[in-house]
């Protein structure tokens, strides 16, 4: 009898919202802001409103807590509290803190004055919880698609910037599209193995013989998910949506949601024994970090270089997709909580220094920040050397266990092209940092200090990525940990 | 053990890092900010002297030893120890760091803070390199240096700045790739990244597949090594980033860093891959000679005062290579003896050439001339560490090449003739540089009226003069620490050549 066509017997217990309570508490927040913002005076609400946003991202973090200790299966089988989601609430709640922290003053000096984008952030955070704990295909869906949609709104929201708008609708129109072929891609899954739950689907598949709808599904979904995530070849939006996109928001999509998606991917690859899957990601993997890695080399606007970086990035932890689950499980998770830590930091001193209307996003207007404003660009430099996986920064354990857990699965051809991948990296990031530190200032005009809530942003993401780099024992433990929860 | 042993390399290590971290909160006030960086560097100094008053100079092996469990995975343990060889640098740079923090107390005026800052956090790098026994963590201590010395090179130094600073990047964190690839083979089949278990599997035969890697892993050590040295032909970073290096960048390169390449070859390239040592020496103190002839020959027509020294550094550390690659107890002794004596007497003329640029803005020699009679205390320090530079009995450079040489003939006559003839170049090179600026009339009339040297230069210049006095009378204070760590470095050479005997 298959659980979602089946009709439950019994009403759903408290176990079963606990399972669910950190998105409960963010739908909660998000819909008390929806019903303030109107009655609000429309000068002092974005602050009061960012306020409630920081509180309900905070109490989600708490509520990711309190259900850790209350593992198990709930709502018919359809959500999972275990170790692995648990890592991921976390991680999302965290971004979401720390893009709440950065937007505060962004909101002012952009002068967008809407309290929905506060309340857009959590939906978009409720999606991408729920991804992580979802282990039915179709819940898969709607919680991606629920993530989806508060991005594409919030892509556009510096409405005076054309560029924004187009970024948002380019990314809706190609996003729908993507997700369109993950949902092609579930119906043919349901066609080959008669089920959409994941735990029935790897019991289907390793059961007996494979049929091949499986692979052509399998293929579908990851088309779908890799647009999510940003893997060439399904990438050639993300300059543009990046470059459009409000800083601080591209700093929340090139980490939350992708986190989230890799989740996904992680629980269909791993957990429901996908066929095909080495073949599917070798390729992917090594052309999205190519790709990225030679196209971010020639850019002179810093954001589309961040955008070609992610892509590159996406293709560095696709690598671990093709090792063994036992090491490549936990050397995905760290790499996705320390490119979080490192590139939303990034975005946050980009989303201050960008001024205005963001006026100072090239190459060329960050001549001399090294002397117009110290600490934002020794910031910068170590979330930088981070990207670039220099030692004592999470970017660097984030490498070598990717990399190791692919050389344990004798892939070295594919540890081979991400070496070399890496050391062109290493020359686009210290080109920001010798325009930093090397050319004289094009203006004397002083940068903003920084203000406070921005100031506790660079603080999270500043300590998480030393604390990644200099101590990954605890968090690698975790994830090996709950890797045995995974693949039971 | 004493809990002051266990911990004293620690404390060495992290106090000029405390001290940058202290600068990072201090406002910006540029007298406070240099005061503080004094202190901080005057204390890890007397903190590093604890090490050879308290050496037991009778046991060989690794002392003040510190291994804690860091990271479970990989298995990478936080484990520091010094022997005769690597405390004396570790001595060096605590030595040079506060005459570096002295000289740029004026030539710094803008980004004060930062300067100090990458000075210090350098510093803590440069004497993690010397006291690391993990192989992480020695390189990660490696690469640590890069960052700070390229800013220090690029921020604060002068024309082409930008440029060397990237060439210096490039060339050396290209070459360490190669030694990483080598680390993770190891750790890969020894499980270990600790220099003393990965020694000793070797040792025993417990390395599958060893014999086939082991030329492979030693070619990559070495040329990261061989890099930073520089040995010819890596050797073309090194004028770049001298000319435009600040004078405390300068003094630092050429002190310290240039050491961690020899440092490695002798701890690493020796230590590990004795066989391969052994078998590559051939080729490896060819490219040591041409160094030394070389370097010389250039540094002769050099018209830039820096310039002249940094291809200098390059004819002094050809001779560290071949005293190291001499395997004799003699040329290793002297190797390590010209590696002190070298970081104080090159870096003791850096900071002259630096006082000099403070006055005048260049370092082309045609710009000065009869510099002795409006500067004779200058003219007189300067002398003084050309003579040790040149190897004049009694200072220390002579002791050391002196050694080196010895070490050279034994191994092989032909080495020492023509190592021989590069102490020869040297009091050419120098002595003529130190005719052309000081003697004559004055040839320009703005250096007439130079000032001599101000109080703060004295107390700069010295202690770097004593040290090259001391250790020129008495080398017995350092040889005798140094000769047991060497004794034990040679210690599978003497086993192989009786292998080689007994066949």
């Amino acid at each position: 009898m298959n659980p979602v066509l089946s009709m439950p017997q019994s009403l759903p217990q408290a176990a079963d919202y606990i399972r669910i309570l950190p998105e409960i508490v963010l739908s909660i927040f998000g819909m008390i802001i929806m019903l303030l913002d109107p009655v609000m005076d429309e000068r002092r609400s974005p602050k009061a409103l960012g306020g409630i946003a920081l509180v309900g991202s905070l109490a989600a973090l708490v509520a990711t807590w309190y259900q850790a200790q209350f593992p198990g299966l709930g709502f018919w089988n359809m959500v999972q509290v275990d170790s692995f989601s648990v890592f991921f609430h976390f991680l999302v709640a965290a971004v979401t803190v720390v893009v709440i922290l950065s937007s505060y003053e962004y909101m002012d000096v952009q002068e967008i004055r809407a309290g929905e984008y506060y309340a857009l952030l959590l939906f978009g955070a409720v999606g991408m919880s729920l991804m992580s704990s979802a282990v039915e295909l179709v819940l898969i869906f709607i919680a991606l698609e629920i993530s989806s949609i508060s991005t594409y709104i919030l892509a556009g929201f510096r409405r005076r910037a054309a560029i924004s708008s187009e970024s948002s609708v380019k990314y809706f129109l190609l996003g729908s599209f993507a997700t369109a072929f993950f949902l092609y891609g579930v119906a043919m899954m349901f066609g080959a193995t008669g089920s959409t739950n994941i735990a029935t689907i790897a019991g289907v598949l390793r059961a007996g013989q494979v049929p091949v709808l499986a692979y052509v599904a399998v293929a579908l979904m990851f088309v779908g998910l890799g647009f999510k995530v940003a893997a060439a070849p399904f990438h050639i939006w993300t300059p543009d949506v990046y470059e459009g996109a409000p800083s601080p928001v591209v700093g929340f999509m090139s980490t939350a949601p992708k986190a989230a998606v890799f989740a996904v991917l992680l629980r269909i690859m791993f957990e429901a024994h996908a066929p095909g899957r080495i073949a599917l990601i070798w390729v992917v993997a090594a052309l999205s970090m190519t790709l990225g890695n030679i196209a971010a080399l020639v850019q002179d606007n810093i954001k589309r270089l961040l955008a070609y970086s992610s892509i590159a990035h996406a293709g560095y932890l696709l690598v671990a997709f093709a090792a063994l689950p036992d090491n490549g499980i936990p050397a995905v998770m760290f790499y996705t909580a320390s490119y979080a830590a490192m590139n939303v930091g990034a975005f946050a001193v980009i989303s201050h220094f960008a001024g205005a209307g963001e006026r100072y996003v090239s190459l060329e207007d960050y001549s001399g920040l090294g002397r117009r404003s110290p600490l934002l660009a020794a910031v910068l430099t170590v979330f930088l050397l981070s990207l670039i996986g220099i030692p004592i920064t999470g970017g660097f354990f984030a490498k070598f266990y990717v990399f190791a857990a692919a050389l344990q699965a004798n892939l070295v051809g594919l540890v081979i092209v991400g070496v070399i991948n890496s050391a062109i990296a290493a020359y686009y990031y210290l080109r920001i940092i010798v325009f930093m530190y090397m050319r004289e200032p094009r203006t004397e005009a002083p940068i903003a200090p920084i203000p406070t809530g921005l100031g506790w942003a660079l603080a999270i993401s500043l300590v998480a990525t030393i604390y990644l780099g200099v101590l990954p024992g605890r968090i690698l433990d975790y994830a090996s940990r709950s890797v045995a929860e995974l693949l039971r | 053990m004493s809990a002051m042993d266990s911990s004293i390399l620690t404390l060495v290590t992290f106090i000029p890092l405390a001290g940058a971290i202290l600068l990072l909160v201090l406002p910006r006030r540029d007298r406070d900010i240099r005061i503080v960086a004094l202190i901080t560097s005057l204390t890890a100094f007397f903190a590093s002297l604890h090490l050879p008053v308290h050496l037991h100079r009778a046991l060989p092996g690794f002392q003040y030893m510190i291994d804690k469990p860091w990271i479970p995975h990989p298995s990478i343990h936080y484990h520091m120890g010094v022997d005769g060889i690597s405390m004396w640098l570790v001595v060096l740079t605590t030595f040079l760091t506060p005459l570096c923090v002295l000289i740029s107390w004026k030539s710094i005026h803008e980004r004060v803070k930062e300067f100090f800052i990458l000075l210090l956090v350098l510093e803590t790098a440069l004497i993690g390199v010397f006291m690391a026994l993990d192989l992480f963590l020695f390189y990660f201590f490696w690469e640590a240096t890069l960052i700070p010395m390229a800013l220090l090179i690029g921020m604060y130094g002068h024309g082409r700045r930008v440029y060397a600073a990237v060439k210096f990047f490039l060339y050396t964190m290209i070459a360490s790739v190669f030694m990483l690839a080598a680390i993770l083979w190891l750790y890969a089949k020894t499980g270990s990244f600790d220099f003393v278990t990965i020694q000793s599997a070797i040792r025993s035969g417990h390395v599958e597949n060893f014999a086939a890697a082991a030329p492979w892993l030693f070619l990559g050590f070495f040329l990261a090594f061989a890099v930073k040295v520089p040995l010819f032909p890596f050797h073309t970073w090194l004028p770049d980033a001298h000319v435009e290096a600040p004078t405390a960048g300068s003094v630092l390169l050429a002190g310290v860093l240039l050491k961690m390449g020899t440092y490695g070859m002798l701890r690493f390239n020796l230590g590990l891959f004795p066989e391969q040592s052994r078998s590559n020496a051939p080729w490896i103190v060819v490219l040591a000679l041409i160094g030394i002839v070389y370097g010389a020959l250039v540094a002769m027509v050099q018209p830039n005062m820096k310039k002249l020294i940094a291809y200098s550094s390059i004819s002094h550390l050809g001779f560290v290579v071949l005293g190291i690659f001499s395997f004799t107890p003699m040329g290793l002794d002297g190797a390590t003896f010209v590696m002190l004596a070298h970081g104080v007497a090159t870096g003791a003329l850096f900071l002259l050439a630096g006082i000099l640029y403070e006055r005048r803005h260049t370092y082309e020699i045609a710009d000065y001339g009869g510099l002795a009679t409006p500067m004779p205390v200058y003219a007189s320090f300067f002398l003084f560490i050309v003579l040790a530079s040149v190897g004049l009995p009694l200072l220390n450079g002579f002791i050391g090449e002196f050694l080196v040489l010895s070490g050279a003939f034994r191994a092989r006559p032909i080495y020492g003739v023509l190592a021989a003839t590069g102490v020869i170049w040297s009091a050419c090179y120098l002595l003529w540089m130190y005719q052309r600026v000081f003697f004559g009339k004055v040839r320009h009339a703005v250096n007439e009226t130079l000032p001599d040297l101000d109080a703060r230069e004295k107390v700069t210049l010295w202690p770097a003069a004593a040290a090259a006095l001391v250790m020129g009378i008495a080398p017995l204070l350092w040889l005798n620490s140094i000769d047991p760590a060497v004794q034990n470095a040679l210690a599978p050479f003497t086993q192989l050549a009786s292998k080689v005997v007994g066949q």
